[in-house]
């Protein structure tokens, strides 16, 4: 620990986490193991820690969960740090405006109501994510885009086949596709939004688009890498996706 | 020892029920005259069709398309199937393999006569249903001998979309000390018009509905009783276009809880209103001779609505699926109403109105087997945070005397549970329903004081729906999206072109064998 001072000096280059002191690298963990409960488990649930990067660790809790299981809470504490001066983040950069600030804003800048078209696509039943965005009622007390005057919502609903989710967007010129995803179970969400990017693009309205997709596990790399323009993940606000909307639109707009 | 209780202004119960009957009655003029795709399949399910035909289309699908494509299905599948069975000699699996390979046009069969068709349809129905009765008496058997499990009933899910890696999280579940284990089923398996055929290893977010899956879940759970001496119930799902045909599967494979909402997959998956409706009777007459508990799904309307907001749609929806399973001649006790624990947690006195709506539904329908719903919509990332919920939820549950508690998982906002979440799920019941057992029969609730309010409020406006849907009709309150904020039209949605009006020689045995066991009578 580095002391200057008597202030605690921690270091960008070489950063740690945090337990109850500077650089003490405590980690919380917890995990199964698939091996009875007993003395090989608990020296294998140490020995599994160190090659983690743990060099001190503590078994706090072993639990048996019958069938050959057994549960361990353990904190561990690392050596390994990392150089934050060398991290690159991508962010979207855009002003979060209210509602009244959003509607008010696109009427100036582009005139006419966005029309927002919305789903959740192929397998995926569930709806709570898009709902909070769409729905009047919104979430969290940020009331949805069907509450803006400046928005035309268009809300699919569930397990809308790729093919139907494209023939949506040109029917109704779309300016902005929300796509929710869920269920990721083996990783189908990829295979989803990639079956739908595709079609986008073959059906030749990806261009005009401002394809969004949002989700519990869902980042803005992953959205880029998918070829979306951007994603956002969970505890995001309909005013966010709104604002966002509104500015990145208005940009392409004045671009055009 | 009475439990917790409130005053419900005894008026306000009593209209509710009322209008909750007048509402159904209206739809069975409708559900008599009708009936549906699977219902004919469920129908050749009892008498014995199973399997794959070459393309892998199960034969109950294959015969029922093959009497649509002649034009003869609203006459019923227990006439054509039986017909042939007569002039032939052959059973009704062979009958239907002979379809599969086009080697036999089932209207091209010489007609026998009526009586001799009739008597031979009756006898399979019969002997079919028999043994739906004989897989109810084992359970009650079972249950008698071992004892039934304190309530609230731990309810799990495991959902690894591989039914033999289900069966050793279910074993591991079980002795942990779950009382009912659910098998939750692939994500898009509702809207399949066929339930897939035999064992099967691969699913999204679930495991598919199968016979085979059910037997296999069934007999692991059978033999963790022998070894635990204790009873673990089977759960799965009868939603979706194939309702009735599930239903079929878990009366023939000893199931004991079903997922089966009047409602739900009108509202929540798009299926078209009058199928639903056409299917949900049948399913529920099967369920009601099973003995199976049928659990409702309430819960959902609350994560597309605010729970405080729209609780009188949990109430009013609650209402509505007793009076549709009163009219299938379900027993209260197997009435798995739902309704859930979804108060935003930033609310002050939330747990309150928690308390006050599970109040509610244990006052309104006081021999049923209430399903509580744990938290969902306003699960985060912060699993510790979540865990805390789960534990309010718990108590609720115990306090207020529920039966059947779907157990909130930490995780719930991130994946399908790990099995130490459904491990840290168990303890957390177990920890909360030990320390608080007779809470509810040691405390009173304060007359007049916020929670009594609270609940006649939600009563109130409960009523109020229901008064309006009877004016309306059923099917018109869900086309002004009264239900759920979600409007669904009458022709709309999924499974439209599987409902068919029965033509005057409608005949299915199977349908008035149940009807007559389960004491119904049905007005013309």
């Amino acid at each position: 620990m580095n002391e200057a001072n008597g202030k605690v000096f921690i270091d960008p280059k070489q950063l740690t986490s945090y337990g109850d002191a500077t650089n003490d690298g405590a980690v919380q963990l917890s995990f199964t193991l698939p091996i009875p409960h007993g003395a090989l488990a608990k020296e294998a649930a140490k020995k599994f820690v160190q090659n983690l990067g743990f060099d001190k660790s503590e078994i706090v809790t072993m639990e048996d969960m019958k069938e050959g299981y057994t549960f361990f809470v353990v904190y561990g504490h690392t050596q390994k740090t990392i150089d934050i001066s060398k991290i690159k983040v991508m962010e979207v950069n855009f002003r979060v405006m209210s509602r009244e600030e959003t509607d008010a804003f696109i009427q100036e800048k582009i005139g006419r109501p966005l029309v927002v078209v919305g789903a959740t696509v192929e397998s995926d039943a569930h709806t709570v994510g898009l709902d909070a965005i769409l729905n009047m009622k919104g979430y969290h007390g940020d009331y949805g885009l069907e509450r803006y005057k400046m928005f035309t919502v268009h809300n699919m609903g569930s397990q809308v086949l790729c093919e139907e989710v494209v023939r949506k967007v040109k029917e109704t010129k779309a300016d902005a596709l929300l796509i929710s995803q869920i269920v990721t179970q083996k990783n189908i969400h990829i295979q989803n939004l990639t079956k739908l990017m595709d079609l986008l693009e073959i059906e030749g309205v990806r261009k005009d688009l401002l394809a969004i997709i949002g989700g519990p596990r869902i980042s803005y790399e992953l959205a880029l890498e998918l070829g979306y323009d951007v994603g956002f993940g969970s505890g995001t606000v309909p005013s966010q996706v709104a604002s966002y909307i509104a500015t990145t639109l208005s940009e392409r707009t004045e671009m055009a | 020892m009475s439990r917790l209780s409130i005053t419900l202004n005894r008026d306000d119960v009593a209209e509710a029920k009322k209008t909750a009957k007048t509402i159904v009655d209206d739809v069975f003029h409708f559900i008599n005259k009708h009936t549906t795709d699977t219902i004919e399949r469920t129908v050749l399910r009892y008498f014995g069709v199973d399997g794959v035909d070459a393309g892998e289309a199960p034969l109950p699908n294959v015969v029922v398309d093959h009497l649509k494509k002649k034009g003869v299905l609203d006459t019923g599948s227990a006439y054509w199937i039986s017909n042939a069975c007569v002039a032939t000699g052959k059973d009704p699996q062979t009958i239907a393999e002979a379809v599969g390979t086009n080697a036999m046009d089932l209207t091209a069969v010489p007609s026998q006569p009526l009586e001799k068709v009739y008597r031979f349809a009756e006898e399979t129905a019969n002997k079919a249903l028999d043994r739906v009765e004989s897989m109810r008496n084992t359970r009650d058997g079972l249950l008698t001998g071992l004892g039934d499990n304190r309530k609230p009933y731990k309810y799990v899910i495991v959902a690894t979309g591989n039914i033999y890696e289900d069966v050793s999280q279910a074993r591991a579940a079980s002795e942990q000390g779950a009382d009912i284990i659910a098998v939750i089923r692939s994500t898009a398996q509702s809207l399949l018009d066929y339930v897939p055929y035999g064992p099967t290893t691969e699913g999204f977010g679930g495991t598919y509905a199968t016979q085979e899956n059910f037997r296999i879940m069934r007999q692991a759970l059978d033999e963790i009783a022998v070894e635990q001496k204790r009873y673990i119930r089977l759960t799965n799902y009868a939603s979706g276009l194939c309702m009735p045909e599930i239903a079929m599967m878990a009366s023939w494979e000893g199931l004991d809880f079903l997922l089966n909402d009047s409602m739900y997959g009108i509202l929540f998956r798009d299926i078209n209103m009058k199928r639903t409706f056409v299917d949900q009777y049948f399913s529920r007459l099967i369920v009601a001779l099973s003995g199976i508990t049928i659990n409702t799904g309430e819960d959902n309307y609350l994560t597309t609505s605010d729970a405080i907001e729209k609780a009188y749609a949990v109430t009013a929806s609650q209402l509505i699926n007793e009076a549709f399973a009163k009219k299938a001649g379900m027993k209260e006790a197997y009435m798995g109403l739902g309704h859930a624990f979804e108060i935003n947690p930033d609310i002050e006195n939330g747990f309150l109105y928690e308390l006050a709506h599970a109040l509610l539904s244990r006052e309104l329908f006081p021999n049923a087997t209430l399903k509580y719903m744990p938290p969902t919509k306003f699960m985060t990332g912060n699993v510790f945070k979540g865990y805390a919920m789960n534990t309010l939820f718990n108590l609720a549950s115990v306090f207020t005397g529920q039966d059947i508690q779907l157990l909130g998982m930490l995780t719930e906002a991130i994946h399908t549970p790990y099995l130490q979440d459904r491990y840290l799920a168990i303890l957390n019941a177990n920890y909360v329903f030990n320390n608080a057992r007779i809470l509810g029969y040691e405390l009173e609730v304060k007359k007049g004081g916020f929670i009594e309010k609270r609940a006649n409020e939600v009563l109130s406006e409960a009523l109020t729906l229901l008064k309006h849907t009877e004016k309306v009709g059923l099917m018109s309150a869900i086309r002004e999206a009264h239900f759920a904020d979600i409007s669904r039209s009458e022709e709309g949605g999924k499974g439209l072109s599987g409902v068919h009006r029965k033509s005057e020689g409608y005949y299915n045995p199977v349908l008035n064998e149940l009807e007559k066991r389960l004491g119904i009578e049905v007005e013309s």
